[in-house]
Parts: structure tokens; C-alpha cells; sequence
């Protein structure tokens, strides 16, 4: 459905994304992660036609973004970032230019927008201004703007920031039901986010793509990995070949080395298995003191920020 | 088509539900209704001379008034990113706004139709000079909105581009009025120009397809203008 291949976006000398390529099919629900920065809005920016890219190929259901951009946008529904909105209007009569502008019939009109008041819970701001409505208004707002005309692709850059936890978990679990049979990419900061609502998640980092893997992979790498720190009192210097052969263990790092004989190692354990008790008889039989374990199911958290720090 | 008259209309709607409208439109009476009645009776003619000679210096200041926030003012708010993701073209965008203040200019210029009403009842005034006349302020009119609409294409700011539309105009507006200084060989050319010099020949009641082509080819310019640089900010 959206294909890029070698997208470069340059803004005077800074690159702003830097040659990325990746596909979203038909049914997806792409979640694109990153810090601020990353490049993340102004790939969507591309994708919904609102800039053309430096260099590098973007098509979107089999068009090409700088010929067909039209026939493009009238497919994609788009919840900018910033979520300008026309303060001055009141909110039935913005979604009706909105209807307008994206050519819905107008004896449609009404059904569909009356379907995205309910969906994004309007009901009770009806007659107001858009600009006495509060952030997490305003935020349904231009979800409901987005999705008027019921497109075939969403571009939502941040949809449920502002909003509070019950909407949120709404607006999630909405995304979830069109994502079924539409494509779907949301960006955001929030990781529980995409482990809510993604199939796939795409980490980019200073215009480049550090990650890009479906959910299950990358929840299947994570689940029951944990990292235990283990400090030692030992003299003995093969303990770390020692503690390498413990069953279970994938990983020994040593953390830092000071004057006193205490050791620390991290020590990532494969899935499912707990090494700790292992640990302790190897130090028993050894003869080694422990002076402290603690164990950490490592998150997405670590793993974004495992890829995307300097 | 459609999309332009969406555009339109919601222009439209935004200039009457504020008070931009109605603010324009009382100034521009008040100051062309002094003119008119100051000297009326003492001169003692029935035509529409001294209205005719006093709304252009007037458009002068009212039409960047009228057209600096079309375009500069969605960049600014943002909300140009949503017009320009929805399925119309950059010209529908332009056309559509340059028509709302078309007809905030008419809806401003037919109100002094009263003092033609008055001139005829009170003497025997020339129908074809005051029908051209009428002709020639809102061709010339929309000329000069053309141009603040280009103007307002080009910054975000609304007082910037109220002031470099209003430079624009006033180039254009001063053209046939400094030709003393100009050597003779471009007399013709730059009185050719001049904004107003068109309208003083409507406004005798000879309509000639010369100066319906100046002014129509003004607008055309302006706002392809206008679309080409909306389209060249967003490259950015």
C-alpha cells in the first residue's frame, strides 16, 4: 500500500531523514517509534504529500507521491502533528468543510459525520467553538476530521496525546478495528503504545531506520530475557568463563572494574529460564561471596533505548 | 469547480461571521461619504467625479486590508497543512479565496451606489460614465486584491504582507502619475501600466477590450503568481 525506497529528506544542511526504505501493506498497523527529531513527522509529511522528497521513491497505493498526489490524498486521512484546526468555526460546521473539501456527497454528509461523532465522542461539544474545546477535544476533533471520509490509509502523528486514559484506550482500540481492513501508521513516543495497538513497529533514530520488525518478533525476543546484575567478592579471575557456563545464561558483561575485589556483571538469561538459583550454587561451590542479585525483565523501553542513544 | 466554491464559500463565511467585514466596509463608506459630501454642494455638478477620483487612493488601503490574512494567516495557524492534504489543487485553494474578497470589495462599493441615486434625483447625471465608472472600480478593484492576494502568498505575517502588497499597488497606482519625469520614448509603455489610467478610461463610459485585458491579465498573472508560490513555500 505505501512503499518508500531511499527516501532522503534535507532541510538546508541537515538531513532529516536519511535514505530510509521500508513497506506498509493493506491491513497493517505500523507503529513508528523514535525520539524527538528522528524524522518520524517529516516522513509522514512526505507520504501525505504535504512536502516532496529530496531524493528517494515514495508510492502510494501504486502512486507516486510527486505525480498522482491528488488521486493520493483523497485515499489517506491525516492527523498532523501540531492538529491545526479552524478555531473560529464550530465543530459541525468544521467537519462539514472538511466533508466538503474531501467531496463526500452531500446526502452522505450527515450519516458519516454524525458515525465520527459518536466514534470520537463528541456528542457533548457539539456546538461549540473549536476554540473553547480542551486539548483532548481538540484531539478528537482531528481524528474525526481524519477519518470523515473513511479513507483507505490513516497517517495519525501522535493521535492520543492529550487525551485521558479512558479515551485513550479508546481511540487504541478503535485504531485496532480499522486497522483490520485499512493501513494504518501511527507515530508516537508512548511504547506501550505500539505494544497496544501495532503489528509492526519501526524504530528510526536520527533519520534512519535502527529497527523495523513485526510486534511478535520483537515481544518474542523480549519476553522472559531479563538482566541480572550480580555483584561478587572474589579473587578468582576465571569467574566470568564460570559464571558464561552457568545453563541459561546468553550473555556476561563485566561492568566496571574498581580498586576492590567486588566484581559486577550483567548477565542476560535466555527466554523462560531464571539462572539465579544456578548462580548461587556456582558461587557456593566456588567459593565466592555474593553480595547482591537482582534480576529485570528488560522492556521496550530498553530496547529503544538500547538503539536509539548516541 | 466544486472545490473552488468550498473554498469560497468558507471564505466568505469567515470574513461576514467576523468583524473584519463590517469593519471594512463601515471605514471605506465613512471615508469615501466625507469626500463625497464636502465639496457636493459647492461644485454644484451632477456626476460622480469626485467619488471616482477618491476610491482608488482608497482601494489603495483597503484591499491589503482585505487580503493579507487569506493565505498568510492558514501558514501561520497551520491549517494550510490540512487544506493542502485534502484532494484540490493549489489553484482551487487560491481561486477560491480571491473570489471571497471579490465580493467583500463589491459588497463594500455597492452601498455608494446611494450617492449615484442622490446625483440623479437631483440633477441629470450621465448613466454611461457612472455604469462604466462602476464597471471600472470593481475590475480595477479586483485587481488590486490579485495582487494582495500574491502579496499574502509570500509570508506568513500579516503585516508584512499587508505592507509588500501595498508597495506592489502603489507602484503601480503612481505609474501614470510621474510620467512628467520619464523619458518620452516610455511614456506610452509605462502609462500603459498604470493601474488607475484604466479605470479613468472605463469611467468615461468607453469600454475597450485594451483596458478589460490589463486588468483581467493582472488578476491572471497574480494569481498563477500566488499558486506558484504556495506551492514553492511548501517544497521547503
Amino acid at each position: 500500500m505505501i512503499d518508500i525506497k531511499q527516501l532522503t529528506k534535507v532541510y538546508g544542511t541537515q538531513k532529516a531523514v536519511d535514505n530510509i526504505s521500508f513497506k506498509v501493506e493493506k491491513g497493517e498497523i505500523l507503529g513508528f517509534l523514535g525520539p524527538n527529531g528522528a524524522g518520524k513527522t517529516t516522513t509522514m509529511k512526505i507520504i501525505t504529500c504535504f512536502m516532496p522528497p529530496t531524493s528517494g521513491e515514495v508510492t502510494v497505493g501504486g502512486f507516486p507521491v510527486l505525480e498522482n498526489s491528488i488521486d493520493i490524498r483523497r485515499m489517506i486521512g491525516y492527523l498532523p502533528e501540531l492538529n491545526p484546526l479552524y478555531g473560529d468555526m464550530n465543530l459541525v460546521d468544521f467537519l462539514k468543510y472538511v466533508a466538503d473539501l474531501r467531496g463526500i456527497e452531500k446526502s452522505k454528509q450527515n450519516n458519516r459525520i454524525q458515525n465520527m461523532i459518536d466514534i470520537c465522542g463528541l456528542g457533548d461539544v457539539l456546538h461549540k467553538n473549536i476554540n473553547e474545546l480542551s486539548k483532548g477535544y481538540r484531539q478528537r476533533v482531528g481524528l474525526a476530521q481524519a477519518m470523515v471520509h473513511d479513507p483507505d490509509i490513516l497517517i495519525l502523528d501522535e493521535p492520543t496525546i492529550g487525551l485521558d486514559p479512558n479515551q485513550v484506550v479508546d481511540i487504541r482500540n478503535l485504531i485496532k478495528r480499522l486497522g483490520r481492513e485499512k493501513t494504518v501508521i501511527l507515530s508516537t513516543h508512548i511504547l506501550s503504545e505500539v505494544q497496544a495497538t501495532c503489528d509492526r513497529a519501526i524504530i528510526i533514530n536520527k533519520g534512519l531506520i535502527v529497527a523495523d520488525s513485526s510486534l511478535a518478533e520483537l515481544q518474542r525476543d523480549l519476553e522472559g530475557k531479563a538482566s541480572i546484575n550480580v555483584e561478587i567478592k572474589t579473587s578468582d579471575n576465571s569467574i566470568a568463563d564460570h559464571l558464561t557456563s552457568i545453563e541459561g545464561v546468553e550473555e556476561v558483561r563485566e561492568l566496571y572494574l574498581d580498586d576492590s575485589i567486588n566484581r559486577n556483571f550483567n548477565i542476560v538469561s535466555t527466554a523462560g529460564s531464571d539462572p539465579r538459583e544456578l548462580i548461587f550454587n556456582k558461587a557456593v561451590e566456588n567459593g565466592w561471596i555474593i553480595i547482591g542479585m537482582a534480576r529485570e525483565i528488560r522492556s521496550l523501553e530498553d530496547v529503544f533505548h538500547q538503539l536509539t542513544k548516541e | 469547480m466544486q472545490n473552488i466554491l468550498t473554498i469560497f464559500k468558507h471564505e466568505l463565511r469567515s470574513y461576514f461571521d467576523s468583524p473584519i467585514a463590517y469593519v471594512v466596509i463601515i471605514v471605506f463608506l465613512l471615508f469615501t461619504g466625507w469626500f463625497f459630501t464636502t465639496n457636493f454642494f459647492l461644485v454644484g455638478q451632477a456626476d460622480m467625479r469626485v467619488v471616482f477620483q477618491i476610491i482608488p487612493l482608497a482601494f489603495l488601503f483597503f484591499t491589503p486590508a482585505i487580503t493579507m490574512r487569506l493565505i498568510s494567516e492558514e501558514r501561520k495557524t497551520g491549517t494550510m497543512e490540512l487544506l493542502v492534504t485534502m484532494p484540490i489543487s493549489d489553484s482551487s485553494i487560491i481561486i477560491g479565496k480571491y473570489l471571497a474578497s471579490v465580493v467583500l470589495l463589491t459588497a463594500m462599493v455597492i452601498p455608494t451606489l446611494v450617492y449615484a441615486i442622490t446625483i440623479a434625483s437631483l440633477g441629470d447625471m450621465d448613466f454611461g460614465s457612472t455604469i462604466g465608472g462602476y464597471l471600472g472600480l470593481v475590475l480595477m478593484g479586483s485587481a488590486f486584491l490579485a495582487i494582495g492576494t500574491l502579496g499574502s502568498s509570500l509570508t506568513e505575517n500579516q503585516v508584512i504582507a499587508f505592507i509588500i502588497s501595498w508597495l506592489i499597488m502603489f507602484a503601480f497606482y503612481m505609474m501614470d502619475k510621474i510620467l512628467y519625469y520619464l523619458p518620452t520614448s516610455l511614456v506610452s509603455f509605462v502609462e500603459y501600466m498604470a493601474i488607475e489610467y484604466h479605470f479613468n478610461n472605463i469611467s468615461r463610459g468607453v469600454i475597450d477590450s485594451r483596458d478589460l485585458l490589463y486588468y483581467l491579465s493582472m488578476i491572471a498573472l497574480s494569481l498563477f503568481l500566488a499558486a506558484r508560490m504556495m506551492a514553492a513555500r511548501r517544497l521547503r
